[in-house]
């Protein structure tokens, strides 16, 4: 799941999901379908579009690198001096969709900056689970 | 990855064991005498600390005549400051509610 090089590192998820890649790019470009998995913002899926994604922690910068209706979104992504690229792949499959999503372009240098930024996520994954348990 | 996590953080959880372990940090390598004498505990307390923290790999020994010496292994930290841990930990999270939220669109 993790791919790690001394040169710049990213995280790459990838999981088959039973869903078309068309119902997907909606989840992943359309603002308030956005809110509900990842976090408020006010995306738009156009080249150059700067955005921002907040939570209660902190903001996300963002600005939209490229958009392939379907099979392709990729932004910059900056959040407590990180700066990263995060790049969605849809590929259809016989049963959906193989969606991945590769975050990279971070720097081993950057690991003090990062050391800001992991007590946010704590704080975020652990208001996470309340929500995911608030859905069920 | 994770009974690395918590060999780790039981290492650390211990003020005692935090305290011996930073001041290996901040004074570099030191004998189980010498960290008996900072602290407020006996040798054989503090040598039972400072053998949970060699297991978590957050110290090492190193025996010289009748002494042992004891340095910090910082290098141990790594997995709980490795931001693609954290990162792979967050994506997969919302992934998750992702998937969550295309059941919910088909109905």
């Amino acid at each position: 799941m993790n791919e790690t090089s001394t040169e710049t590192r990213s995280v790459v998820i990838e999981r088959e999901i039973p869903h078309p890649p068309e119902k997907i790019w909606r989840a992943l470009t359309q603002p308030q379908l956005l809110e509900e998995w990842l976090m408020k913002n006010d995306f738009k899926p156009v080249l150059g579009h700067s955005f921002r994604l907040t939570a209660d922690w902190g903001a996300v910068d963002c600005r939209v690198q490229a958009v392939e209706p379907n099979k392709r979104l990729s932004y910059s992504w900056a959040a407590y001096g990180l700066e990263s690229i995060v790049t969605w792949t849809l590929t259809p499959t016989s049963t959906g969709t193989r969606l991945r999503m590769e975050q990279s372009g971070f720097r081993p240098d950057q690991e003090q900056a990062y050391q800001g930024a992991k007590f946010g996520w704590q704080r975020f994954l652990a208001s996470l689970e309340q929500v995911v348990a608030r859905m069920d | 990855m994770p009974d690395l996590h918590d060999s780790l953080f039981r290492s650390l959880a211990d003020p005692t064991r935090r305290a011996i372990f930073e001041q290996l940090c901040r004074e570099g390598e030191q004998t189980v005498g010498a960290l008996t004498a900072r602290s407020a505990i006996s040798q054989p307390a503090v040598s039972k600390h400072l053998g949970i923290l060699k297991q978590a790999g957050l110290v090492r020994d190193r025996h010289e005549g009748r002494k042992t010496h004891y340095s910090a292994q910082l290098g141990a930290l790594a997995p709980l400051i490795d931001w693609t841990s954290q990162m792979a930990g967050f994506w997969q999270s919302r992934f998750d509610r992702l998937e969550d939220l295309l059941k919910r669109m088909d109905q």
